[in-house]
């Protein structure tokens, strides 16, 4: 287990090292970056001023290790637009978009889950077909087009929820909704996947043979085994989420960090976008690593080898 | 003499679906299944439908979808209070036809899903063909791109490089098709594995076949089942993700009549008239789940063991 | 009273091209401490006979009898949930892969203490020492220790060992062993045959010993019935048929095997031409007629059992010939 954990950690950091260069040479895809900085009406002695201002005539290595350096210590400079230090920004954002994270992951697998177990248990019969396609439709159904539908019909019509922003918990469940659709057809479809192998395991037909009621075969015995993907898979969801709140920020007017991204990216703000790329992709570095190590850790066949 | 079963819990197998290849069918069988999958049957009619709509929209459009009449803003769909035959589906914020503008829509997005899934299919394909192939060295550093690609944010990503690139139809093909190949890596290498292992390959290689040749003429043709079914997917992620781009406003610009955009210029206009966005978004919903539905059918036509 | 009795027993399974006749027509007692063997090769329908005991046929499969009693109680009209109160309690089943049939998620404790205690109302410190003896009982050594080992830390022979622990927890009358030691190596083998032919005679259960290997029945079965497509061809004392088999399918299983001492090197080993006819559809006649070098026009018809001994029966109408043969 030990060497397993320190292979897969090896692996996450390389890969850590490689998206953070990803992410900065994204900016300087445009172009000369002091001409945008700049703007059009600026001259060529102040374009000039400002590349030297900003580090940009130093060789690209130079400069991306200097950014490396300041990143290591949560220093991303300063944002272009609000003149105030990215990280401050980043700070005051991230709770919003973590939170939104968290209940949308909570509230798909809560959902996904036990939905994936019943179409299993229930295999070849209605139950299964109605929750497959719920699952085709599922994915068919842009979360931003269901965001819309969903404060349409729950805030507008209804009136039970509020449309827009991020005042007390009640904003958080449409957005978290629309977000965990993003995840749903994926994690139930391995659960189902899942238990449906288990089901037709040898363990489970010596467990039955003892008698065990059913509820106690499906939930202790074959979920136990059947989950351990779904584990690995959750904690990837969990980062494609945190990459999609940005639509589901933009639609209920969130302020999150993928709210500050997206206008960012208009404004041409771009410390703030590297900054929330790499964060982002950072996230999700640690998250699969998690996973491979809980995946690892869940089966003791692994975890005692 | 009575009968009996035993409890509901199904003990029969159903295989996870990790990607396998099917044995060589006859054609018959194919077709045969094809024509009584459900699925598939529904998806490939609703999609055939919008494409014959699609091309056809020159011919058959009402009226021009960009032609602005500020008097008549706003018109709702013929089945509501307002509404009139002359504009069947209503018409949008600037007086333009919506039922024009939604075939019009159909051609982007199917333009879009189609010329991303080449560009990508072909990236993605030659990564994880190789990968599959060489194996080692040429396999760990290849899963290593594909690793790291998963690692970012698409959709922050392709937000930003389209910025950078400049917000357009082709602008958003072009860094969409350079970001979505990753499925295609990680199923044509999972395949090809496969493939290089059977005796035929070795038979190949025995008689000194380049390379080349045979990963054109024997590793290929025997992939294309899990391409196919992986380019229908892919092609439904990519127009679901150029709606959101150009919802976000930076993907396609107006006044072209994509989807995605129509939503976000109705968006204002929700409350009042929900139609002016639940018309593209039914449109997006109707041509995602026929791709969908397209390419489960297939995969459960060519090989069943992958279903679910 | 019989402790079960079993009467023209039938498993159907629907198919596409018609009903697979898995097990047709059988029939058999069983006293309790006796021991049964039932034999026969792949597809004979000789597990699928003991799941329909149980009833954990798989879920399109069909089950008839006119009589299947247990301990005096009818078990075809039984609720599951009487069925499940019998399972690991009153009969318990050892299956065949010892690899695969413990949960590796669990350890060995936590299973074989669950099966005591879904059946009584034991405290979990008694149900660990009977966990503990039961594990000695079966001749693992270190048992409270591998109480908290997982299965896969033990090797084949030792889960094994583990699973008929599993099975005495709860000090059941009959044991179903289903080819119990196919999936291990042959000095594994005689161990385990060994364990449960003691184990037999020390807590005086009932068994169903259920092999394609006659070799391995022999030392442990008080009776035998021999099985061919799904029903019982020859049937009565082990002893006996062993020594005197009538039907030509039993005989040709017995041909198969060299004995030691007795088959000159070099003899050629006798094997049965041909395969299991199909089990799909409308079954008439002797199934073995095919393969059969005694087959005459008859055997296309009925073909009741005769009686050719005390407790000895065979499903045959050629075993004047055959005798007169031999």
């Amino acid at each position: 287990m030990v060497s397993f954990t320190s292979q897969r950690l090896a692996v996450a950091l390389a890969v850590a090292l490689t998206v953070s260069i990803v992410a900065f040479l994204l900016l300087h895809l445009s172009g000369d970056l002091a001409t945008a900085i700049a703007g059009p009406e600026a001259t060529a002695t102040q374009i000039a001023e400002i590349r030297h201002q900003f580090g940009l005539d130093r060789p690209l290595a130079l400069q991306y290790l200097d950014w490396l350096w300041r990143a290591l210590h949560f220093d991303f400079g300063n944002s272009f637009y609000y003149r105030d230090s990215v990280t401050s920004l980043l700070a005051v954002r991230m709770p919003v978009t973590m939170t939104l994270g968290a209940v949308s992951l909570t509230l798909s697998l809560v959902i996904a889950v036990p939905l994936g177990v019943l179409a299993a248990v229930y295999s070849g019969t209605i139950i299964d077909r109605l929750a497959l396609g719920f699952c085709v439709l599922g994915q068919a159904v842009p979360a931003f087009c269901l965001g819309l539908g969903l404060i349409i019909v729950f805030a507008v019509q209804l009136r039970w929820l509020p449309v827009s922003g991020t005042a007390s918990w009640k904003n958080y469940l449409l957005p978290s909704f629309a977000l965990a659709w993003y995840a749903v057809p994926a994690v139930m479809r391995l659960s189902r996947n899942g238990m449906l192998e288990v089901l037709s395991s040898d363990y489970i037909r010596t467990a039955r043979a003892k008698g065990l009621r059913p509820s106690v075969v499906i939930l202790k015995h074959a979920l136990r085994n059947a989950i351990i993907p779904v584990v690995a898979l959750a904690a990837v969801q969990f980062g494609f989420m945190l990459g999609g709140s940005i639509v589901i920020e933009a639609v209920f007017n969130m302020q999150g960090l993928g709210y500050l991204a997206w206008e960012a990216i208009a404004r041409n703000d771009f410390p703030v976008v590297q900054a929330v790329v790499l964060i982002l992709a950072l996230i999700y570095v640690a998250l699969t690593f998690l996973a491979d190590v809980a995946n690892a850790f869940l089966d003791p066949r692994i975890r005692l080898a | 003499m009575t009968s009996a079963t035993s409890t509901g819990i199904d003990v029969t197998a159903d295989a996870l679906p990790d990607v396998a290849l099917a044995p060589p069918r006859q054609p018959s069988g194919i077709l045969w299944r094809s024509l009584s999958h459900g699925g598939l049957v529904v998806g490939g009619i609703l999609l055939l439908a919008i494409v014959a709509l699609a091309l056809a929209a020159p011919l058959i459009a009402p009226h021009d979808p960009y032609n602005q009449d500020l008097a008549r803003r706003l018109i709702p769909p013929v089945w509501q209070v307002k509404g009139s035959w002359e504009h069947i589906l209503g018409t949008d914020k600037l007086g333009r036809d919506y039922l024009s503008r939604l075939m019009y829509g159909a051609r982007i997005s199917l333009m879009i899903g189609t010329l991303t899934v080449l560009i990508s299919g072909t990236i993605g394909t030659v990564i994880g063909v190789c990968a599959g192939y060489f194996g080692g060295r040429v396999d760990a550093v290849l899963s290593y791109v594909v690793t790291t690609r998963l690692a970012l944010p698409v959709v922050l990503v392709a937000l930003a490089s389209a910025a950078l690139v400049g917000s357009s139809l082709h602008g958003v093909i072009v860094v969409l098709g350079l970001l979505l190949w990753d499925r295609f890596a990680v199923v044509t290498r999972s395949a090809t594995q496969q493939i290089a292992r059977t005796d035929y390959v070795d038979a190949a290689r025995a008689i000194g076949c380049s390379t080349l040749r045979i990963l054109l003429s024997e590793i290929l043709p025997n992939i294309l089942n899990a391409l196919i079914v992986v380019a229908t997917l892919e092609m439904a992620h990519a127009i679901l993700l150029e709606a959101a781009l150009s919802f976000l406003g930076l993907g396609v610009q107006p006044p072209l009549p994509s989807w995605g955009l129509m939503i976000s210029e109705g968006k204002q206009y929700m409350f009042f008239s929900p139609w002016v966005i639940g018309i593209p978004a039914a449109a997006l919903v109707a041509l995602v789940l026929a791709i969908n539905l397209v390419g489960d059918g297939l995969r459960d036509v060519t090989a069943p063991e992958n279903r679910g | 009273m019989a402790l079960l009795e079993i009467d023209n027993l039938a498993v159907d399974i629907p198919l596409s091209d018609g009903p697979l006749h898995a097990v047709n027509g059988v029939s058999f007692s069983l006293e309790r401490g006796e021991t049964l063997a039932i034999v026969g090769e792949s597809g004979s329908g000789k597990s699928m006979t003991s799941l329909a005991l149980m009833n954990l046929l798989p879920k399109q499969a069909r089950r008839r009898a006119d009589r299947l009693v247990f301990d005096g109680a009818d078990l075809m009209e039984a609720p599951e949930a009487r069925m499940r109160a019998l399972r690991g309690n009153r009969m318990a089943m050892i299956f065949q892969e010892p690899m695969t049939s413990l949960n590796p998620s669990y350890t060995i404790g936590n299973q074989l203490i669950e099966a005591l205690r879904c059946h009584r109302t034991t405290g979990l410190a008694a149900a660990r020492g009977r966990a503990v003896q039961l594990l000695e009982k079966v001749g693992i050594t270190a048992a409270t220790r591998r109480l908290n080992q997982y299965p896969h830390q033990l090797s084949g022979g030792l889960r094994q060992r583990v699973m008929i622990a599993m099975a005495l927890m709860c000090g059941p009358d009959l044991i179903i062993a289903d080819e119990p030691t196919t999936a291990l190596d042959v000095t594994i083998q005689a161990q385990i045959l060994h364990l449960l032919a003691d184990l037999k005679k020390e807590f005086g259960m009932a068994m169903i010993l259920i092999s394609h290997d006659l070799g391995v029945v022999a030392r442990v079965a008080d009776k035998v019935a021999v099985m061919y497509a799904g029903r019982v061809v020859e049937s009565g004392a082990a002893r006996p048929l062993f020594k005197h088999p009538r039907h030509p399918y039993t005989r040709g299983l017995l041909n198969c095997i060299p004995a030691p001492g007795r088959t000159a090197p070099g003899t050629p080993l006798g094997a049965i031409p041909g395969q299991l006819p199909t089990l799909i559809g409308p079954q008439h006649g002797c199934a073995f007629r095919d393969r059969c070098a005694f087959a005459a026009p008859e055997c296309a018809g009925d073909v009741p059992f005769v009686t050719t001994g005390p407790e000895h029966h065979v499903r045959c109408v050629r075993v004047d010939a055959l005798e007169a043969a031999a």
